[in-house]
């Protein structure tokens, strides 16, 4: 095993890892519509980042019931977007609630990519059975509408950031896995692989050092429109009720709780609905900047 | 070709037999919430527990489950908790409502979706593929709880053209439609012109495109008898699957309207924990997915020659 | 050749062609020249990006979005392309100017009927209906030796063979008798035997019907065999032209010159005649020196002159022909001094037995699916890749394994290496049984002296790992070396061996070109000390000019070793000239095996000798005998009973080939030739190749 960790851990070379990562970033500045989409998700994290700072309120403060955009605070700041039935600052609410997707998005990201990567290189590397069976236990769960999955799931056992993480690894993984399975099942029959295997690797030294990496540009494209998914899920659960529990913010949980008076009062439905969507646009765009400077070269 | 139909089907039962053992199970994480459902929070635990004999809770998990299956494959659903009929009175209402609004839907996105992604591949780089490309990020980019509020406020708020709510209480109103159509296909349409684009661009770089217009045709014909027909064999699988997104994406939108389809059933049922609604709309779910699913396989094996005489 | 009496079917004049990209204006053709008189063939060779296909896609204007023409004027039978408007050209492509591609696979649609790519090609031009369109399609695909046309006509192009598939390209672009036939590297997908049959068809019909032809071709031996006149192309310039034998038999340009001392000929062999490598490597298009594109792989370089200024085709010969070079220093050159430097080198001697496989066999199981085969029972069917493989190989001796496409070469190449179990058989690697040994059962010793050279250069190194790691990771594996610093040492000493700079060690697959590639598979391949190694098409797709320096250095390297060497190859000219004992295969049997003298030299096998006579050579002065084999090869699948060549042999005896295998006879000193004719009857046979005047040069007597 340490063998294995070893290996996988880059010889000592000039350039470090993170210099070629930045650098490789860097290239992003020749897609115009990655840069947006760069500068779109860029700005979403600062906001998150800076949350306490920005906000002119309390994000749960109870303070001017139904308050228009632009009414001022007797305090001295201003509702910028408004006020929520219970008198909640509207605009500070979006900012810290981006704390909440920001943190969750990638966190289920991250471990739907995991186990997928995991199942996704069993499968590809040593096909047969075990191919089989992980193909059929991805399909049965692709071939189930995936907010169906998320509402019986959640419904059942509860709402609560932990249990989304959950609910979305287990309906992305499959998805991911597919993925990972056809990317290896190409590179397997790179001669690279058949240099290694002719020199006796292990199937997981094969797998993480010889194929893995090659398989990086296509995942870390899909990772971003999934993360931009996975914003679209939480969103979609908390606007259905079943996000996290109040009173924290969460833009779906917003859109939510004030639609009974959408009617009169826009503003507090129409706000988190942008933000949100700016924040996937981001992902999307970003995606889109990456797949076009990956095939330039 | 039998065969295969054959295979896909007693795949499909096997993963319906999983997907409702899972439901069950799924549900027996919770121990007696569904008392707690239907009798309230006030209720004594006493209350609760007679509740459940009655309703034969009580029963070891295998026994209800076997009684369940059995009496599902001879068409019986068992009762709804929650609207105290047959589940089968409620569902296929409910299921009917929403194939009208996956009908108009489908009926819209298509041929839109279709022809801006031929028309966006055809020439790829050029003005009308980015301005396409461009709006259709955008648009898949707008979750459809956020494009049901933005278009409320704007239709319904704002110039008042349309009414806010799908209940339908009045009779069947095509005026009532409009908005969740409008909302499943801005946020799908984008989706399937990406694919469709792809599809088409990347066959106009292969070299038996090349080959055509090498061959002197008219453009028309290259565009219309060589790329064409390669080009759809992607989006035609893509489109088929769409029907499965589709019935996630109605539940969004009959929430966000009131619509009374299947989607807000099954949301209901599992707020609810009515167990044999949710059994039944996930036996929807599985079927129509499979259902399509192979569909898609046979349209692609009649699509493309080159799998078709192996 | 008086071209001036009747004007030339295409005329180019300093033709520029520039694709414009982000990085600005790459010039991928310059100062191009070229006239083709009707009916003549003219052959455009040169090397990978040396422009040659951007020139025949200028001559249809068809260049993508950003390449266009920039200087310079291309006109058919008078008409300038690049004033016609879309309509025009339409009339043009493919009824006047037709076309001929290298992958015919991709050249047709998949999904339609070859009937209907081929009568819109008549309906559109000729405005005829479809029922003429049909018969004329018909006719012109007997025309092409495809008999049985309205089978092919009711096919889809995935039911048909490589093979047939190239014809019914040809047949589609004859269908409106075209006055100029583009070929860009018609035959390179193709199988030798299949090539020879499609070329000989080619040159017949093109006189039949009076085509034009351009050839675009990497191959000179298909040149050659094909062309009356030549034009080299080097790095977006012409460089030489004039006829095939002048250019040929005395080229004035350092890199024609070069160029032939890259090729190996099936006449000479390695100790005989070794070859002599360009050095460099092609510049890519925007790193272009000044002056002489050539400049800095020349010999003959002269500072402050070749440099300079453009240099400009200048004729080379005094008799007034139209032989022209880009040399400034052509008359300066002793091109006779050149070639007569040739060191004879030194045979190695040969050791102990290394490998000695006995029998060996290798099948497949396959599984049908399918309803049908379910119910009669033929669920599992046998690929048999290898049967009944024997030879020995020798310490320090090089065998080579040669065979198409499909022979079973390369599934013996995984047996040895352990990625496949054999199935029957003995394969025996210095006394141990490893037929059977999965690589994961094999001492790393033993690991280590049986390694393997890749063919892709592309793909045998990992895009993600440094040069430096990759080979160190081997040093490590096979505890050649345990110390970082030791490794270190040891790589950069491999690096010397396959004499690629130090600072190699930190660079990554992408910034090197595909020789440097198969420099570091080599020294990867040696850095277990190895005392076999299998070599599979090692340099088969490199370019020319690089594949000799490649070749070279493996030989130099395996002969400082000792190692024995297993080169597995389609291309008989390099076997030719490196192996010491040849085994040729067909359809996973051995049909004849011996020491390379006695196998290119009567008596042959039947498929040794259509083999040989279906290699292009590069030179004029060479004849062979014709001997076209009929259809392709069966699928391994469905083996004929029998011998397996009978489907296409020339000398069948008729039913008993049909029905028994075929008898190994020993010809003596261990040439081997399985068939049923008598020793005494093919030992009557003529040599394939001769020099023109008459001697037989492909075995010394
Ligand atoms: S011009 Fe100079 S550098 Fe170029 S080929 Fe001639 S001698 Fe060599
Ligand atoms: S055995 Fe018969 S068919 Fe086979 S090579 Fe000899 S003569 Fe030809």
């Amino acid at each position: 095993m340490i063998e294995l960790v070893k290996s996988i851990l880059p010889a000592p070379s000039k350039v470090s890892a993170l210099v070629r990562a930045l650098r490789s970033f860097a290239l992003l500045r020749e897609s115009g519509v990655g840069m947006v989409g760069a500068g779109l998700v860029l700005f979403w994290v600062i906001v998150a980042l800076f949350a306490p700072v920005i906000a002119p309120f309390e994000p749960n403060a109870q303070l001017l019931p139904m308050a228009k955009p632009g009414t001022a605070f007797p305090g001295g700041a201003t509702f910028w977007l408004g006020a929520d039935q219970l008198g909640r600052d509207i605009l500070s609410r979006i900012i810290w609630g981006s704390r909440t997707v920001l943190f969750f998005a990638p966190l289920a990201t991250l471990c739907a990519y995991t186990v997928g990567i995991i199942m996704g290189l069993a499968a590809g590397y040593y096909r047969g059975k075990l191919d089989e069976f992980l193909s059929f236990v991805a399909n049965a769960i692709l071939s189930f509408p995936v907010l169906v999955l998320y509402v019986l799931v959640i419904s059942t056992i509860g709402p609560s950031g932990i249990n989304i993480v959950i609910a979305i690894t287990f309906a992305s993984a499959p998805g991911i896995m597919r993925i990972v399975r056809g990317l290896v099942l190409d590179l397997r029959n790179r001669d690279y692989v058949a240099a290694a295997q002719t020199r006796g690797e292990s199937s997981w030294y094969i797998m993480l050092v010889e194929i893995l990496p090659n398989a990086r540009g296509p995942l870390i494209v899909d990772a971003c429109l999934r993360l931009g998914y996975v914003v679209i899920t939480i969103g979609v659960l908390g606007f259905l009720g079943l996000g996290l529990p109040p009173p924290d913010p969460d833009w779906g949980g917003m859109v939510n709780f004030a639609r009974p008076l959408a009617i009169v009062f826009p503003h507090m439905t129409v706000f988190p609905c942008i933000a949100i969507s700016s924040l996937i646009l981001g992902f999307n765009l970003l995606a889109d900047g990456l797949r076009e400077i990956s095939l330039r070269d | 070709m039998l065969f295969f139909v054959i295979r896909r089907f007693g795949n499909m039962a096997l993963i319906m037999v999983l997907v409702s053992l899972a439901v069950f199970l799924l549900l027996e994480l919770t121990p007696g919430s569904v008392a707690t459902k239907v009798l309230g929070p006030y209720s004594s635990e006493e209350q609760r527990r007679l509740w459940l004999e009655a309703h034969g809770y009580m029963e070891p998990l295998w026994t209800r489950y076997g009684s369940w299956l059995v009496n599902f494959v001879q068409g019986e659903f068992g009762q709804s908790i929650r609207f105290k009929v047959p589940v089968s009175d409620v569902l296929w209402p409910r299921l009917w409502n929403t194939t009208i609004l996956g009908f108009w839907t489908f009926a819209i996105m298509i041929p839109v979706s279709l022809t801006l992604g031929v028309l966006a591949g055809m020439r790829e780089g050029g003005l009308l593929d980015r301005a396409i490309s461009q709006i259709s990020v955008i648009t898949t980019s707008i979750p459809e709880f956020a494009s049901a509020v933005l278009f409320s406020s704007i239709f319904v708020f704002g110039l008042k053209w349309l009414p806010g709510t799908s209940t339908m209480s009045d009779g069947f109103d095509p005026l009532q439609l409009l908005l969740p159509v409008m909302v499943l296909v801005v946020y799908d349409f984008g989706y399937v012109t990406r694919m469709t684009r792809a599809s088409m661009a990347e066959v106009m770089t292969t070299p038996y495109i090349r080959t055509a217009v090498l061959k002197g045709l008219p453009y028309r014909r290259v565009i219309l008898r060589h790329a064409l027909r390669n080009a759809l064999i992607a989006p035609f699988t893509i489109i088929m699957l769409q029907i499965n997104w589709l019935l996630s994406g109605v539940i969004v939108v009959e929430f966000a309207f009131a619509y009374k389809g299947f989607g807000a059933l099954l949301l209901e049922a599992a707020l609810n924990q009515d167990i044999y609604v949710i059994e039944a709309c996930a036996m929807v779910a599985v079927f129509v997915a499979a259902a399509t699913q192979t569909l898609a396989d046979i349209g692609y094996t009649y699509l493309n020659p080159r799998i078709r005489f192996k | 050749m008086s071209q001036n009496a009747i004007p030339p079917v295409l005329e180019i004049d300093n033709l520029g062609i520039s694709y414009f990209t982000r990085a600005g204006e790459i010039p991928a053709v310059k100062d191009f020249s070229l006239s083709l008189g009707a009916g003549e063939s003219v052959g455009l060779v040169g090397e990978s990006g040396c422009g040659k296909s951007t020139v025949a896609m200028g001559i249809m204007r068809y260049l993508g979005s950003n390449g266009a023409i920039v200087g310079g004027a291309i006109r058919f039978k008078g008409r300038d392309m690049n004033e016609l408007n879309e309509a025009e050209l339409r009339q043009i492509r493919g009824s006047e100017i037709a076309m001929i591609y290298q992958e015919p696979m991709a050249a047709l649609n998949p999904s339609l009927t070859i009937a209907t790519q081929l009568i819109e090609v008549s309906m559109t031009h000729e405005g005829i209906g479809e029922a003429e369109a049909h018969a004329r399609a018909i006719q012109v695909l007997a025309d092409v030796n495809l008999p049985d046309a309205e089978r092919i006509m009711a096919a889809y192009p995935h039911q048909l063979s490589g093979g047939q598939q190239q014809r019914v390209v040809v047949c589609m672009a004859l269908l409106s008798n075209p006055s100029l036939l583009l070929l860009d590297e018609p035959t390179t997908a193709l199988d030798v035997t299949v090539e020879a049959g499609l070329v000989r068809l080619i040159a017949g019909l093109s006189e039949k019907y009076g085509t034009a032809l351009l050839y675009i071709s990497h191959n000179l031996g298909l040149i050659t065999d094909t062309c009356d006149r030549v034009c080299v192309m080097y790095s977006g310039e012409s460089v030489e032209e004039g006829t095939v034998n002048e250019v040929f038999n005395a080229p004035r340009h350092p890199y024609t010159h070069g160029l032939f001392g890259c090729i190996p000929l099936p006449t000479a062999d390695k100790n005989a005649r070794p070859l002599m490598p360009i050095q460099g490597q092609l510049p890519l298009p925007h790193e272009r020196p000044p002056g002489c594109n050539f400049g800095p792989r020349c010999d003959h370089f002269g500072a402050g002159r070749c440099d300079g200024d453009e240099i400009a085709m200048q004729a080379v010969s005094n008799s007034g022909s139209a032989h022209r070079a880009r040399c400034l220093r052509w008359h300066e050159i002793n091109w006779d001094l050149d070639i007569a430097v040739e060191t004879e080198r030194e045979e190695i001697p040969v050791g102990d037995v290394v490998l000695a496989v006995d029998g060996m066999q290798k099948y497949y199981a396959v599984h049908d699916r399918s309803i049908g085969a379910w119910i009669s029972g033929k669920g599992v069917r046998y690929v048999k890749a290898n049967e009944a493989l024997d030879f020995r190989a020798r310490k320090g001796e090089t065998v080579a394994i040669v065979g198409e496409s499909g022979c079973g070469k390369s599934t013996f190449a995984k047996v040895l290496v352990g990625l496949e179990a054999s199935t029957g058989g003995k394969v025996r690697f210095d006394g141990d049984e490893i037929g059977q040994t999965s690589v994961h059962d094999r001492t790393s010793e033993q690991i280590g002296s049986l390694q393997m050279i890749f063919q892709n250069p592309d793909e045998t190194l990992n895009p993600s790992l440094t040069i430096g790691s990759q080979i160190g990771r081997v040093i490590r594996k096979f505890g050649v070396e345990v110390e970082p610093d030791k490794i270190r040492e040891r790589v950069l000493r491999l690096l010397d061996t396959v004499k690629l700079p130090r600072d190699f060690i930190h660079r990554r697959p992408r910034q090197l070109s595909g020789g440097q590639k198969q420099r570091v598979g080599i020294a990867r391949a040696f850095a277990g000390n190895p005392s076999l190694v299998v070599a599979d098409e090692p340099v088969s797709a490199l370019d020319v000019s690089v594949q000799a320096a490649v070749t070279e250095l493996l030989m130099d390297i395996q002969r400082e070793h000792g190692t024995t060497l297993l080169f597995i190859s389609h291309d008989l000219s390099a076997v030719r000239y490196l192996a010491d004992r040849v085994v040729v295969m067909y359809l996973g049997r051995v049909m004849e095996r011996g020491s390379t003298d006695k196998v290119f030299s009567p008596p042959y096998h039947p498929y040794t000798e259509a083999l040989l006579s279906a290699v292009p050579i590069a030179d004029p002065n060479i004849e062979k005998r014709e001997i076209i084999l009929e259809g392709n090869p069966p699928s391994v699948i469905d083996q004929p009973p029998g011998c397996p060549f009978q489907t296409r042999c020339p000398r069948k005896l008729g039913p008993l080939c049909e029905t028994e295998a075929p008898p190994s006879r020993d010809a003596g000193d261990g040439h081997v030739i399985a068939c049923h004719m008598e020793l005494t009857g093919l030992r009557q046979v003529e040599h394939v190749i001769r020099f023109s005047n008459g001697n037989g040069v492909a075995g010394k007597e």
